[in-house]
């Protein structure tokens, strides 16, 4: 414990929301404590000093200068503008790469289960090798969110996929439910890998190295109970009871919970209602189409025309798809593990008090509180960000198509003119 | 059957034109004069001049509607929209246009007037009227004929009626045409002293009913099932798009549910709280901008309803045609049976059946005198059917060749108007889009300091 306490205080930063104590342990860069669109576009905004991370990140991205030269007028391409902003990750930074894919499934005479295989490339010192692969199922998984919640009980740990199917569905393995969870799964790890304090547990890097035998032996150690006691933990340090300072923090972070869990699965629900009335609408839209053409077989001078136009509605159709598939992709996946992040934030349970612990949890938990939200921030805005551009990539492809449609209709009237006066 | 011959006249040619007595005098004169004029003649005689009206350059508007509140036929209130109808004549010199005529009509004189065209113009394919109830709805479009956007449509709908007869070539000069736009008072007395009803062919009615025709007008034939493919195709169409123009709505309107949310969740915070705003606003903005664009979508599905309407005058030609074709056929049949009968007569041999053969068998012989009379007879109404036979063939041959000219003149008309439409729709689909693009960028400002780095992008 005392440990994390240490490496989380090293790392932490923190944005001091506008108004609350700008208390937080660590040296941190003294950015401005809420962001007004002028101070954006000036240079200012990305003149940090005293953490030399900060600069790295930031010299790197020049492109993100062009801000200040931003007017309505849009002289590049809206997608390029829209790209300038969007968030990569810097490679440079990272030790640690982690992806989960290639789903099998096994039969046994007592069950049937799905693996998933976890390869990682590392370039750390404390790992035995520079690459790993082995294969977990869900329960693994569960067994290392566990593991790390009795580890870190002040931390927020990231949440994992839902362990029963979702209403709707009737084969538990069916393709997508698996492909979902997968990118969950993947979502999760690299979540535990970023954090600055998780990505150093031992239960994690055993989860990633070691070998069926190996892993199975070492999960039967340790007694899981601990892990109600560390949620006991956390639940204390969020409820705050009888801690002396600083209630106010904390009365916000809990107002702050609250209203964000309403508003994020009010979110969840509209993003996923969305999504299918999009999917309807694509439906009758591929219907649209081909009537065209149907009828173009009755006609002789406007069979082209109706033609054109049936191929103008199908490569729109197209475009859709390209769409929603963008939509599924980055928007739904982000806004429902908030939502899930959002239950987990919620649980208070009143078990008892732990002073001893409390003062030391109390700043992890703030920092890592503040990382959180960091990180919820920015996500979000990427998410969102996403779907604007994915937007705008459908309506010029679909501009150029009608647009070409419209050429070739005022070209044809022309060749026509001039043919009659001929 | 059962109606008089209609007089050949009267049926292929328009009211007779015929000039005034001051050829020189302006249009307003001359609507004065007509109207007076009219009271005291039937259409058939009328005296409108040949001139001022084809001629001189009119411009037909049907301006405004009006809600009012009257009393029907039976005495029962009834609520109905009435629309204002001005006509204005152009000068030539100078552009201008003057007020000539205005009046108010309401939806079943329109109807009266087509109703009426359809029987004295039988080989013209008639404009139709925009639809008597709102179909293919989806469901934010009311199907309530008093609804404002409903009557704001059959408004243009009927402008667009008026427009099509006054620059039809052979419609344009008919007189009932001419009162319906300047004679407010008296006009559907005027239109029922010319009987029309009782002209109309009840059995062009009975769509289902069969006539079997022994030598159909092959052009005819195809151009029947041309009629039909294009009205079936059509309203294909218009049901689908009803259904994509629903589906599009809702997701618009999904969308403006983030607004509400974003809104709310921007109180909550500081850092994000401007960005969320602006979001909020712009999902707002998003969803209430396809009201226009559908609105817009209306309009094309308007113009293409109008030719699903053409395609029933278009069949109602082919119609008329395959009746003339079978009573020709059955005049002709009727024709060689009573020579037959005649020549029995005359022969003594009986070879067909008839009553009064029968009757002769069973009551007694007829008399050499009663035998010649029955001859007699016959041959007075062999004559007279040879003669009904020559003026159908005639007839007949008159009105393919009308009808044909009328048919090719719509086939142009049809092929023209629809690309505009299909043009059309590209344009909303360009608009649209640009729009949408627009809009994001507009609240890309926002994106951009929405997404700016605000701390460290991960940790």
């Amino acid at each position: 414990m005392e440990g994390e306490c240490r490496a989380s205080q090293a790392r932490s930063w923190g944005l001091p929301a506008g108004g609350a104590g700008g208390d937080s342990p660590g040296g941190d860069a003294p950015l401005p404590g809420s962001i007004s669109s002028s101070s954006l576009l000036q240079a200012e905004v990305l003149d940090l000093d005293e953490d030399e991370d900060d600069l790295e990140v930031f010299s790197k991205d020049a492109s993100l200068m062009d801000m200040n030269s931003f007017s309505p007028l849009m002289p590049t391409s809206p997608l390029s503008m829209i790209n300038q902003v969007k968030f990569e990750d810097e490679p440079d930074l990272k030790d640690l790469f982690i992806t989960v894919d290639e789903p099998e499934s096994h039969v046994t005479t007592i069950e049937t289960f799905i693996t998933y295989r976890i390869i990682t490339k590392t370039s750390r010192g404390e790992f035995d090798s520079s690459e790993f692969e082995v294969r977990r199922r869900y329960q693994d998984f569960l067994w290392l969110k566990e593991k790390l919640e009795e580890a870190h009980p002040t931390l927020i740990i990231p949440p994992l996929p839902e362990k029963f199917i979702v209403k709707g569905m009737v084969e538990r393995f069916n393709d997508d439910f698996i492909e979902t969870r997968r990118k969950a799964l993947h979502k999760f790890l690299n979540r535990i890998a970023d954090h600055p304090t998780l990505t150093f547990n031992e239960d994690f890097k055993i989860f990633l190295t070691a070998q069926a035998s190996e892993f199975s032996s070492h999960k039967k150690q340790g007694p899981g109970l601990l892990s109600r006691m560390g949620q006991s933990v956390r639940a204390v340090a969020l409820s705050m009871r009888g801690v002396k300072s600083r209630p106010e923090e904390f009365m916000e972070m809990n107002n702050f919970i609250e209203i964000f869990s309403q508003k994020i699965n009010l979110i969840d629900k509209i993003s996923q209602r969305i999504y299918k009335e999009e999917r309807e609408y694509l439906d009758e839209m591929k219907e649209y189409g081909p009537i065209h053409i149907l009828w173009s077989a009755s006609e002789e001078d406007l069979a082209d025309t109706l033609k054109s136009v049936a191929s103008c509605i199908d490569k729109c159709c197209k475009a859709t798809e390209k769409r929603m598939s963008g939509f599924s992709e980055a928007l739904l996946p982000v806004v429902h593990e908030y939502v899930l992040y959002s239950e987990m934030l919620m649980l208070t349970e009143e078990i008892g008090k732990l002073e001893d612990k409390v003062e030391c949890a109390n700043n992890a938990l703030k920092a890592d509180w503040e990382r959180w939200k960091q990180n919820m921030q920015n996500d979000i805005k990427s998410a969102f960000t996403n779907m604007a551009e994915e937007n705008i990539l459908y309506y010029e492809q679909c501009l150029a198509t009608w647009e070409s449609f419209l050429t070739s209709q005022t070209d044809l009237h022309l060749e026509e003119a001039s043919e009659d006066k001929l | 059957m059962e109606q008089a011959a209609p007089d050949p006249e009267r049926l292929w040619q328009p009211a007779p034109l015929e000039p005034l007595s001051h050829p020189d005098a302006g249009l307003e004169s001359m609507v004065g004069e007509e109207t007076k004029g009219a009271r005291d003649e039937g259409p058939g005689d009328g005296t409108m001049t040949e001139n001022n009206f084809s001629l001189k350059k009119i411009e037909i508007s049907v301006s405004e509607a009006e809600k009012r509140t009257g009393r029907n036929a039976m005495n029962m209130q009834e609520t109905y929209t009435a629309y204002l109808i001005e006509t204005r004549s152009v000068e030539h010199n100078d552009g201008q246009s003057v007020l000539t005529d205005s009046l108010w009509r309401r939806y079943s004189e329109f109807e009266l007037l087509r109703n009426y065209l359809l029987v004295y113009y039988p080989h013209i394919v008639v404009p139709p009227l925009p639809e008597k109830r709102a179909e293919f709805v989806w469901h934010k479009l009311s199907a309530d004929n008093m609804d404002p956007d409903f009557v704001e449509r059959r408004r243009i709908g009927l402008e667009n009626f008026l427009l099509r007869v006054a620059s039809h070539p052979i419609l344009c000069r008919d007189k009932i045409f001419y009162l319906f736009l300047t004679q407010e008072g008296n006009w559907k007395e005027t239109v029922n002293e010319t009987g029309f009803q009782l002209k109309a062919d009840s059995r062009l009615k009975a769509l289902n009913a069969t006539f079997r025709v022994k030598n159909p007008d092959k052009r005819f034939i195809e151009l029947k099932h041309y009629s039909d493919e294009l009205q079936s195709v059509i309203s294909h169409l218009l049901r689908v798009r009803a259904r994509v123009a629903d589906r599009l709505y809702g997701v618009y309107k999904v969308h403006g549910n983030y607004g509400r949310v974003f809104s709310e969740w921007s109180a909550i915070e500081k850092e994000m709280g401007d960005g969320l705003q602006s979001a909020g606003h712009h999902m707002d903005v998003y969803a209430s901008s396809i009201d226009d664009i559908l609105e817009d979508e209306e309009h094309y599905a308007d113009q293409l309803k109008e030719y699903l309407f053409y395609a029933e005058a278009l069949r109602a030609v082919c119609r008329k045609h395959e009746l003339m074709q079978y009573d020709l056929e059955m005049a002709a049949q009727d024709l060689a049976s009573k020579k037959q009968q005649c020549e029995e007569l005359a022969t003594g041999t009986v070879r067909t059946f008839s009553l009064k053969g029968m009757t002769t068998k069973l009551f007694g012989q007829e008399t050499p005198e009663q035998r010649e009379a029955r001859i007699k007879m016959l041959e007075e109404q062999i004559k007279e059917g040879e003669q009904q036979l020559k003026s159908k063939n005639l007839e007949g041959r008159e009105f393919v060749r009308n009808a044909w000219a009328d048919i090719e003149r719509f086939k142009e008309q049809k092929n023209h108007d629809l690309k505009e439409a299909l043009i059309s729709y590209a344009v909303m689909q360009i608009s649209m889009c640009k729009k949408a693009i627009w809009d994001v960028l507009k609240d890309c400002a926002v994106l951009f300091f929405f997404c700016a780095p605000s701390g460290r992008k991960k940790s």
